[in-house]
């Protein structure tokens, strides 16, 4: 890496002096300017006696938010409205990043297939996507989300319970009724019982050659189980469908417009670039290697499993990572379109209390947070999947 | 790493300049500007017209200091603000003043770097709904998705109303005004909630004004007043009596075409003080003494102002913002 | 038949049936036969992508040609079913400059026709090297100059600058100053002493940690709280700031590969040749560096480019702004999907040539095909 400084001229000495003082010259600037923008800081805040500090987190909030994972009203804090933007970004962001994995791998595979239809619909839709800026995108989504969809009153219902209308989805929502909690420890028993299966499955033909089919096995097993289960405690799980009421669907579980707009956009916007990442993954793989593998007879499902995919990962997970963090970043543009994220409720709270400085610094804080972890986790996936080098 | 340096050497430089308050009068005078910040367009109150001039009451209270305090009514550098920004703009002196419906409230005045100056536009909170909904009273919006603006008052009060009602309302919020009223008109809400001035300024500007009501229920106090940074208090006598000046200049019947003639022979003390004839109420504030003759002679007085910008344009009426003696509650303290 | 005996059993190895010679048949039915229907489910694909194309075209068509307004007024395309093109026609000035005083629209004019003018020479590859990137750091420069006004020229506010000119104004002076930062920071966190090292490394993983709009919340409403009052930077300066810091720390890591992409050969043969390291890192490595990373530093312009969309969210009001507020014009009112699709369309358009310019200089640089 870093050859250069070790090339030394005559008078080392007079070097290693000279490094000695440029470094602490620059931490000298360094902390001087530090030292600058606190006191300007300090000084500005006292002389015109903007309060600071935390202190306002636990003030009442007394502001509405529209879509909440948990229980809020606007007697609640400051700093609970915070919380309920910061869970609203994660449940976001957390969908997407599965939404568009799976889009984005249909998206690669389509790139490459060898069907020039699938193949050419898939590069302009990479190419439209990934050139146009993904904040007309969400607003592209939101304005054909509550534009063509009509009022409640006339809501499309797709199945019984389902409705489709401009105030979002609406559909039943599950509940649990006498025996839930029997019907719960038996689905618990359930996976036990189809992991330890499918861990013995991999045990047996690791010691023995033979393949036994674990993940088949395991599922099976699961469903059997938990279907006797449900069917022993005679139907658990009630539903509480959605009506129309006065101005809105009540009851049943409601996805906001907003919600499904940030949602959608974000999965569509990501899936391009997933796509991308997908199809160099798939093309790294030598030509020869699927030739070799299908010269010696094996089955296209396991070139595939086997051959193509391990190595497609290798290059594939690495830019995907980037990907995922990008999108929790991008996630912030839902104060565009009136989804109420981290960024929207601190906006609010800034506009409201005038805490900038603290809003900013949370934000901050909570965005490195989540990309710290999700570089981490993705490291982890990483190195299972890399080469391991002698 | 030589960039990080010579910001932080001019960074030093400028912080031995000088960290004493700066005079914003002095600051005004010699850069020759008013910095003025407005809204991002409310017809009526600051909106660029086609010709990206801009216009509306707010803007001519702007136009109005900047005659008081430079002789022209142009010398004015217009800044668009959002409503997270309003208030750290003028606290922090990236303008000299705000002049963008902002309502006068405690917490703003005392604890965020601000002060208020004199209210220009007593407003009320109120509801525009579409007639076919059937809805008459405010109260009746139980369950209803309401499209609001955010970092406003409009929010907090939104969510007070829903309270003391005992009524549950699900909020829409957005980071513009020009968001909230398209999201309302595309059916996104059952109701829009702003400052009832604004709701008529927006439904004009609708396809169908007809096929939308503006409830009668206003649900809080909005006055509505430009605000200065806090701790000058020459800069923040400036505004203050400037507009009081305005105000003033109504009551006593001094209007932009008249203005000239009554400075000259008019005989009424009051008029003679506050267009300089006699005294030097300018020289209180320390501006010249015929302050108000030209701001007047420029933007006309109040009645003129809100003529030109809300009566003509979008049909509103003085209502609480006539005269004291006329049935409003437009009080302007005495010039002497 | 081949018996595999092991200790799990024995096995008999069958081998499968011979395939066919594979066909080598030309023209358009064997085409069609080979792209679009090899077996079952392929055909199926095709077929069921067919239909979705014959449902979805003719409806595109129809709004985007056939039943469009091309002249007229609103009323007239209130009265259509398709697409309302006098609202773009209308709008286009205003899109394009915002705000400008009409008088002196001229001015941006000129410097986007230079603009025009650069890129046509560029992509066409008839300037390269100095004059090249002397043409590319002058052009800003100019455009500033003849917009903002200057040597005598009526001064225009920036409060007034807007539209897609105010778009490429943020990108181009966003890209043209942060690459040598992103160089001066890729530098410390690669060749640094440890302290600078530490320096870049946390300024560049800080940007990159968090979103865009956090930075221009920052420099846009607490920047002026961290200077002292005598320091005003106006709103649109503070947002380029912010905008340049951001695109910097991108810039940093990608010429950061560059660095990485340098063969110590060339290091050693630069110092056995007594050149000192200062001017081996500056004359023989970054050089090779930035030219090795060009296609991804052209990704980070088209990025940039989208990324100043964003700027409407902090007040500005850049080309989406002016879209939307045209969407919301009284005498233009429901065209708000001719508005956005023209935005998206001149976004692609601009966007999508850069990426293929990109994609030509990955063909003809250092690692393409031809040399």
């Amino acid at each position: 890496m870093s050859s250069i400084p070790k090339i030394k001229s005559k008078s080392l000495s007079g070097q290693v002096l000279w490094a000695v003082f440029a470094q602490g010259a620059v931490l000298v600037v360094v902390l001087s300017a530090a030292y600058f923008l606190f006191q300007n800081t300090q000084a500005n805040l006292d002389a015109k006696g903007i309060k600071s500090g935390f202190a306002f987190l636990g003030h009442e909030a007394g502001l509405p938010i529209g879509d909440s994972l948990i229980e809020y009203d606007p007697t609640k804090s400051y700093g609970y409205a915070f919380l309920v933007g910061i869970l609203n970004t994660l449940m976001v962001s957390a969908l997407a990043i599965i939404l568009s994995t799976i889009l984005g791998i249909l998206v690669g595979v389509a790139r490459v297939s060898s069907n020039w239809l699938l193949a050419r619909l898939a590069a302009i839709y990479v190419e439209t996507l990934r050139n146009i800026p993904l904040l007309l995108t969400l607003i592209f989504t939101y304005i054909i989300i509550i534009g063509s969809l009509p009022h409640p009153r006339d809501a499309i219902s797709l199945f019984d319970g389902y409705f489709l209308s401009n105030r979002g989805i609406y559909i039943p929502k599950p509940i649990a009724e006498d025996g839930f909690g029997i019907f719960i420890i038996a689905a618990i028993v359930a996976s036990v019982l189809a992991i330890s299966f499918g861990v013995w499955a991999r045990q047996y033909k690791r010691r023995t050659g033979r393949l036994v089919p674990g993940i088949w096995g395991g599922l099976a097993i699961f469903t059997v189980l938990t279907g006797l289960a449900f069917l022993a405690t005679g139907n658990p799980v009630g539903s509480e469908t959605p009506e129309f009421r006065g101005f809105n669907f009540s009851g049943g579980l409601g996805l906001k417009p907003e919600f499904v707009a940030l949602l959608t956009g974000l999965v569509l916007y990501t899936a391009a670039y997933i796509g991308e990442n997908v199809r160099s993954g798939i093309e790294s793989v030598h030509a020869g290697q699927i030739e070799a593998a299908n010269a010696l007879g094996v089955p296209s499902g396991v070139v595939t499993r086997l051959v193509m995919l391990p190595q497609a990962l290798r290059v594939t997970i690495p830019a995907t990572t980037n990907d995922y963090a990008s999108l929790v970043k991008n996630s912030s543009l839902a104060v565009a379109i009136g989804f109420p994220d981290m960024v929207s409720v601190g906006g609010t709270i800034i506009g409201q209390n005038g805490q900038a400085i603290e809003i900013i610094a949370m934000w901050m804080a909570v965005y490195l947070t989540i990309n710290m972890l999700i570089s981490f986790g993705m490291n982890l996936l990483n190195s299972r999947v890399q080469i391991v080098e002698r | 790493m030589k960039n990080v340096s010579l910001i932080s050497a001019i960074a030093l430089v400028a912080a031995t300049a000088g960290s004493a308050q700066a005079q914003t009068l002095e600051k005004v005078i010699s850069e020759g500007v008013l910095a003025c910040g407005v809204s991002e367009g409310v017809p009526g109150f600051s909106n660029p017209n086609s010709e990206g001039v801009w216009e509306g009451l707010d803007v001519d209270i702007c136009r109005a200091v900047a005659t008081a305090v430079l002789g022209d009514p142009d010398a004015v550098r217009f800044s668009p603000l959002t409503s997270s920004q309003k208030i750290l703009a003028v606290s922090s002196g990236q303008v000299d003043m705000t002049s963008r419906t902002t309502t006068w409230t405690m917490k703003r005045d005392s604890a965020e770097g601000v002060d208020f100056t004199q209210v220009v536009f007593y407003d009320g909170q109120g509801f525009m709904v579409r007639a076919e909904s059937g809805i008459t009273d405010a109260n009746q919006l139980d369950s209803a998705t309401v499209c609001v603006t955010t970092g406003t008052t409009t929010e907090l009060n939104l969510a007070d109303f829903a309270r003391a009602q005992n009524i549950t309302i699900e909020p829409v919020v957005f980071e513009g005004k020009r968001e909230a009223v398209a999201a309302y008109e595309s059916g996104r809400c059952d109701a829009l909630t702003t400052d009832a001035s604004q709701l008529g300024a927006f439904r004009t500007s609708f396809i169908d004004p007809e096929a939308h009501t503006i409830l009668d229920t206003l649900i809080s106090k909005e006055p509505l007043a430009p605000l200065v940074a806090h701790g000058d208090n020459q800069w923040k006598d400036i505004v203050t009596w400037t507009i009081f000046g305005l105000i003033s200049a109504e009551e006593l019947g001094i209007t932009s075409e008249n203005v000239a003639d009554l400075a000259a022979n008019s005989d009424n003390p009051d008029v003679q003080r506050l267009l300089g004839a006699s005294g030097d109420t300018g020289g209180f504030v320390g501006l010249e003494g015929s302050w108000m003759k030209d701001v007047i002679a420029s933007v006309g007085n109040y009645g003129e102002i809100f003529d030109r910008n809300l009566t003509q344009t979008l049909g509103l009426e003085r209502g609480l913002n006539a005269q004291w003696n006329d049935g409003g509650i437009l009080y302007a303290m005495p010039i002497r | 038949m081949t018996q595999i005996t092991s200790e799990i059993g024995t096995k008999t190895f069958e081998p499968l049936a011979a395939r066919g010679a594979p066909t080598q048949h030309i023209g358009p039915l064997n085409w069609l036969r080979k792209n679009l229907f090899k077996g079952w489910l392929n055909s199926l694909t095709s077929l069921v992508l067919i239909g979705v194309l014959l449902w979805v075209l003719p409806v595109m068509i129809n709004w985007l040609f056939l039943d469009a307004v091309f002249r007229g007024n609103g009323e007239v395309c209130r009265q259509s079913a398709g697409a309302c093109w006098p609202f773009i026609y209308e709008k286009i000035p205003v899109l394009m400059v915002g705000v400008y005083p009409q008088e002196l629209i001229w001015r941006p004019a000129v410097a986007g026709v230079a603009l025009l003018a650069l890129v046509y020479l560029t992509f066409s590859d008839r300037i390269r090297g100095f004059v090249l990137i002397g043409a590319w750091l002058a052009l800003p420069l100019f455009a500033l100059v003849m917009i903002g006004g200057a040597f005598g020229m009526t001064e225009v506010n920036q409060s007034l600058w807007g539209g897609l000119m105010l778009s490429i104004l943020l990108a181009l002076v966003g890209v043209i100053v942060s690459i040598p930062l992103g160089v001066m920071l890729a530098l410390g966190r690669f060749y640094g002493s440890p302290l600078v090292k530490a320096l870049c490394i946390g300024f560049i993983e800080l940007i990159r940690g968090v979103p865009l709009i956090t930075i221009l919340f920052m420099v846009s409403v607490m920047m002026p709280l961290f200077l002292p009052p005598e320091m005003i930077i106006n709103n649109l300066m503070r947002i380029q700031i912010g905008m340049i810091f951001f695109s910097a720390a991108y810039m940093a890591e990608v010429i950061r590969g560059g660095l990485q992409a340098i063969p110590k050969g060339q290091t050693e043969a630069s110092l056995a040749l007594g050149v000192s390291p200062n001017h081996t890192i500056l004359f023989v490595i970054v050089p090779q560096a930035l030219r090795h990373v060009l296609p991804p530093l052209i990704g980070r312009c088209i990025a940039l480019f989208k990324d100043t969309s964003l700027v409407i969210i902090v007040g500005l009001l850049d080309f989406l702004g002016m879209i939307k507020g045209a969407a919301l014009d009284p005498d233009w009112l429901g065209f708000q999907t001719e508005a956005y699709f023209f935005a998206a369309f001149v976004y692609w358009l601009i966007c999508y040539s850069l990426s293929r310019y990109g994609r030509a200089l990955e063909n003809r640089g250092p690692n393409g095909a031809k040399r």
